[in-house]
């Protein structure tokens, strides 16, 4: 099929070789599970379980609350042994509320799995209530709730599903492995999830260094003539929702917009097994793949893993660290996030853990910017980065609001091609998180003003009121008193006409 | 827990540094160098030491004077590479005292006085060629024909010493014209062109650098190489080369069409001179050109344009140091206008819109295809 | 010469009389700049600027009589931004970003006095005479005027917990720089 050019974009060295080849492995049941109560955008989920209680595999431990949010369930079967506060899977080291469970090792279902159903019989809308209250988010890291993306049919008019199996990161092969080994699975999550939104065509992106897999999703879906599968050329961010879009069909989703505006919805590979896992056998979102890898990973490997499972249980599985990893990294090289120890859980937009050494880690001191443009030239959503960084450093956030930070998806070309190792995405992260604690402390100095002004107004009926009383109390002393007058001289007049009447 | 803030991404990095940048300029700018040396024997050698040393040495000067770590920033190759520009476009047998002063202006004035590297308004190296022409003219323009290394008629290496460090250039004995400025002062005269031509510009001679002119400007062919040895290692793009090339050549073709005696062609135009030097090397400056592929058409028409008309109408013979500094004044207008188009928005940064079919419709059935789309750029 | 005289004293004249005539027509009636920075300051009238209220401590930055780091719950950003506004320059390395407090109450220790509900600018207190009060957390802007009457001190200052969610990177540091 016709592919259309992307500016920009960068080729970071795959470094894929280590994991592509192994299959995927389930990792033994771990001695604890730390289930983080938000691991999707949107509003936490709220916890239905206390300490103490016993569940069953697949039972619901917290349910969704409001419009964007999701519930999550056990993944195994075993006791609740606390639900508190635990450290997050984030950079920051900060913790979140975590439902802790204990396995008791049975894996016990329950009453056995609920009937089979098949999806394509029922309403549309049954099937994003289903994927809802399957817990099921973007599985690629954005982790936003699919169901709301599938009940997009609502508001616009759809006539694509791009399912993104492009995977550009360098050393995750977690969509790779799945899409060969389980391409039938997924072939049939894609059918759900088009038949779901309402599109008729149907395409599969996925990289040119990916052969095996563009094989294996092409011989799924050959009976079925409304899949297509493009072959990408390999190249970063392809894996960028935009981009990939736009590399499919030519067209530029709208600024502030989403792919949904020009009639396209994108989902992840992984996204697509969990909606045929909940649609054809109704089991909820309970593990997923993750790829471990890096220089300082013994023995590099793909991973099927339960939500919740120490990263430590991962790396000591893959028979622990040669060294002492330089970087420990959640995702990608290019867009993951650094995780602040091995304890944390892995969460449902895990795709990867990496342990990378000195050398391929790339820690240079930054240098001034010689304004060589390289950056310029590897954005892919035409902005200037240099300039942008300027303006950050000096303090001057409007300024760089103006030359587009709020466009820049943070995908890392531009540090990447930096001759003096400028910390680019650091400065434009910043910037924005910058500008939201800007937004919110203002939110809540008008906040304050509403309340200062509502109590102002209050004092003074108060006072109002007070006055009132004093003057209608002042009022009927004044009657009282003359009336009393008024008695006291009819009484004299009384008492004197009794004097001298007869 | 977190025993130290967490290092923000990306974790990987392609292969190219700072030092990397310079060490292939300089890379590019060796033929043509090693040329240079060869056909003015060896006080063109001392002069490009001489000149490159003092660089180093007033960059470390200033840095430890403004407080900065003289290690790294010396060894960034930046302080190098400006005193070898500079010295190939200074005459071969120019004193000692030209490459040191010439040293001083380009990096304490140039450079280091804006804030260092990366913060400077004007091309350092022209920014003392210009200073230097200015304050020495006879110095600056006086040049000598080629006497190639170990013949006979090259002074050896203590005449070479002396001709650098000691009482300078015996003006009546040696000095040559170069193309330009022979042409110049013969149009001066109303000289036909082709008959002043004839007697300075060979097209081989033009091509291959046997002539005067300064240290490393006259090999055309040697610095075309440097300059597609640049582009194919994506050090500089094409568009500010192109761009200047084009509209001297232009520009030239155009006058020598109308009144071929009075104007040059662009083939003399394109050999003679700093030309090819200029929009390879001296233009193309990371630092004080524009941005973008589009200003960097703008810069480089800017600079070919001023060039010819300096050439032409001007009292200098050559414009190079002139035409680019000029258009480097320019350069932050220019970043300031033109900019990339942002992702998502057309020209003017609104976001984009398309005529869709409407939304809040409920859709029956999937619409397929049924819209305007605005071809992307 | 007369000439060149006669017509300076004249240009001169006109000029004088053309800037009098500006200065009347275009007169400004008292000092918007006032009103514009008490709309940018808290509005809470904690009192931590030493001026009492917002209106006031306003009046004074407007005329340069306070500087633009007056008010502590403002922090860098209000600094910052006042300094726009005045169009000066403001060195924010002595300003502290406190980090943002809010008033907790031990209601073991509470009374009932109802003095610090009285002294609440934003009435994040409830309570009443002889029953226990409580801090609605979302209201309280951290002034400590509650917290500077409380006769059994039951109240204190506890800081607002960062949140992953409010968590943001930090400008590099730039050896360079």
């Amino acid at each position: 099929m016709k592919l259309f050019r992307i500016k920009g974009g960068v080729h970071p060295d795959g470094n894929k070789g280590r994991t592509a080849h192994a299959a995927i492995e389930d990792l033994p049941l771990p001695a604890l599970l730390h289930i983080p109560l938000q691991q999707h955008i949107g509003s936490p989920a709220a916890p239905v379980v206390r300490r103490g209680d016993q569940v069953l595999k697949g039972q619901l431990l917290a349910h969704s609350q409001g419009m964007i949010s999701a519930p999550v369930h056990a993944p195994t079967s075993g006791r609740i042994v606390g639900v508190g506060n635990y450290p997050a899977h984030h950079p920051s080291g900060l913790s979140v509320h975590t439902i802790t469970l204990q396995p008791d090792g049975a894996d016990n279902w329950g009453e056995g799995e609920p009937p089979r159903t098949d999806p394509f019989t029922l309403a549309p809308e049954e099937i994003a209530t289903r994927v809802a209250a399957a817990g099921i988010v973007g599985m690629g890291g954005a982790t936003f709730p699919s169901a709301v993306k599938l009940n997009l049919r609502t508001r616009y008019s759809l006539d694509t599903l791009v399912i993104n199996g492009a995977e550009c990161e360098p050393y995750l092969t977690c969509d790779d492995r799945l899409m060969r080994e389980q391409g039938v699975a997924v072939i049939d999550g894609i059918r759900i999830m088009a038949y779901a939104l309402g599109v008729g065509r149907i395409v599969i992106g996925i990289e040119n260094n990916k052969p095996e897999a563009q094989a294996a999703m092409r011989a799924a879906a050959k009976e079925f003539p409304e899949i297509e599968v493009a072959g990408l050329p390999a190249r970063y961010p392809m894996g960028s929702e935009k981009h990939l879009v736009q590399t499919l069909t030519g067209v530029e989703t709208p600024a502030r917009g989403l792919t949904a505006d020009i009639g396209v919805v994108v989902h992840n590979v992984a996204t697509a097994y969990a909606v045929h896992d909940a649609l054809r056998y109704g089991r909820p979102l309970l593990s997923r793949v993750v790829t471990v890898s890096g220089g300082a990973v013994r023995l590099p490997k793909n991973l099927r893993v339960l939500i919740g499972t120490p990263v430590e249980d991962l790396i000591s599985y893959c028979g622990g660290l040669s060294e002492s990893p330089a970087r420990l990294i959640s995702g990608g090289p290019m867009m993951g996030q650094p995780l602040p120890g091995t304890r944390v859980p892995v969460i449902k937009g895990s795709n990867g853990v990496l342990a990378l050494t000195e050398r391929e880690a790339a820690n240079e001191e930054s240098m001034p910017c010689i304004r060589c443009a390289s950056c310029v030239k590897a954005c892919p959503c035409g902005l200037v980065p240099l300039e942008m960084a300027n303006y950050i450093r000096s303090g001057d956030l409007e300024g760089a609001v103006g030359y587009g930070l709020m466009d820049c998806i943070s995908c890392g070309s531009c540090a990447f091609v930096c001759p003096s190792n400028i910390r680019l995405v650091q400065f434009f992260n910043y910037a924005k998180g910058e500008l939201t604690a800007r937004q919110r402390a203002e939110h809540q100095q008008n906040e304050t003003r509403r309340l200062a002004e509502a109590r102002t107004i209050r004092l003074e009926r108060q006072e109002q009121a007070k006055r009132e009383a004093m003057a209608r109390r002042k009022k009927a002393q004044a009657e009282a008193k003359k009336a009393k007058e008024q008695a006291e001289k009819a009484r004299d007049a009384a008492q004197q006409s009794v004097r001298t009447g007869s | 827990m977190m025993t130290q803030a967490p290092v923000s991404g990306p974790h990987a990095h392609g292969a190219i540094s700072l030092r990397r940048t310079m060490l292939l300029v300089m890379l590019a700018l060796l033929p043509a160098t090693l040329f240079g040396v060869y056909i003015y024997g060896w006080p063109a050698l001392n002069l490009l030491v001489v000149t490159i040393a003092s660089c180093l040495i007033v960059e470390a000067a200033c840095l430890s004077i403004a407080g900065k770590p003289v290690g790294i920033y010396l060894m960034d190759g930046s302080a190098i590479l400006t005193g070898w520009l500079l010295a190939m476009t200074l005459p071969p047998w120019a004193p000692w005292w030209i490459g040191v002063v010439g040293a001083v202006i380009a990096i304490g004035l140039g450079k280091q006085v804006f804030g260092g590297i990366g913060q400077n308004l004007f091309n350092p190296a022209m920014v003392a060629r210009v200073a230097l022409l200015i304050a020495f003219p006879l110095e600056m323009t006086t040049f000598v024909a080629p006497k190639p290394l170990f013949t006979d008629s090259a002074p050896d290496f203590m005449q070479g010493l002396a001709i650098t460090f000691g009482h300078g250039l015996q003006v009546d004995a040696v000095s040559s014209a170069t193309t330009l400025g022979y042409v110049k002062t013969e149009l001066g005269r109303n000289t036909p062109l082709d008959a002043a031509l004839a007697q300075v510009f060979d097209f081989f001679n033009g091509f291959s650098g046997f002539m005067a002119g300064s240290l490393g400007e006259t090999s055309a062919v040697l610095v075309l190489l440097g300059g597609l040895f640049l582009l194919y290692r994506r050090i500089i793009s094409w568009h500010i080369p192109v761009a200047m090339i084009g509209s001297i050549m232009l520009l030239a073709g155009l006058f020598h069409t109308l009144s071929p005696e009075h104007y040059a062609g662009p083939l003399m135009h394109l050999l003679s001179g700093a030309t090819l030097l200029g929009a390879f090397f001296i233009a193309t400056d990371l630092v004080t050109s524009p941005v973008t592929a589009r200003g960097q058409i703008v810069f480089g028409a800017g600079c070919g344009i001023l060039v010819y008309i300096i050439r032409t109408w001007a009292n200098y013979p050559e414009g190079v140091a002139f035409a680019v500094m000029l258009m480097n004044a320019l350069t932050p207008l220019i970043d300031h206008y033109v900019r990339p188009r942002v992702y998502g928005r057309d020209r003017r940064g609104q976001p984009l819109v398309y005529e869709t079919a409407a939304k809040d419709q409920v859709a029956k059935e999937p619409i397929s295809g049924q819209r305007a789309t605005e071809a992307s750029k | 010469m007369f000439a060149a005289l006669m017509s300076l004293m004249a240009l001169g004249l006109a000029l004088g009389v053309l800037l009098g005539v500006a200065a009347r027509v275009f007169k400004v009636e008292g000092n918007p700049l006032e009103a514009e920075i008490e709309a940018m300051l808290p509005g809470s009238q904690c009192g931590q600027c030493g001026f009492p209220g917002c209106a006031p401590a306003a009046s004074a930055v407007a005329n340069g009589k306070a500087p633009v780091t007056l008010c502590p719950p403002g922090g860098r950003t209000l600094a910052q931004s006042l300094a726009n506004k005045l169009g000066v320059t403001v060195d924010l390395s002595g300003v502290e970003d406190q980090a943002p407090t809010y008033a907790h109450i031990r209601e073991g220790l509470c009374i009932g006095c109802t003095k610090c509900f009285k002294r609440c600018p934003t009435d994040a207190i409830m309570g009443a005479h002889e029953q226990i009060h409580v801090v609605f957390r979302d209201a309280c802007t951290g002034c400590e005027k509650c917290f500077e009457v409380c006769p059994t001190e039951c109240i204190e200052m506890r800081p607002v917990e960062a949140t992953a969610q409010t968590w943001y990177w930090s400008k590099p540091m730039e050896a360079s720089s």
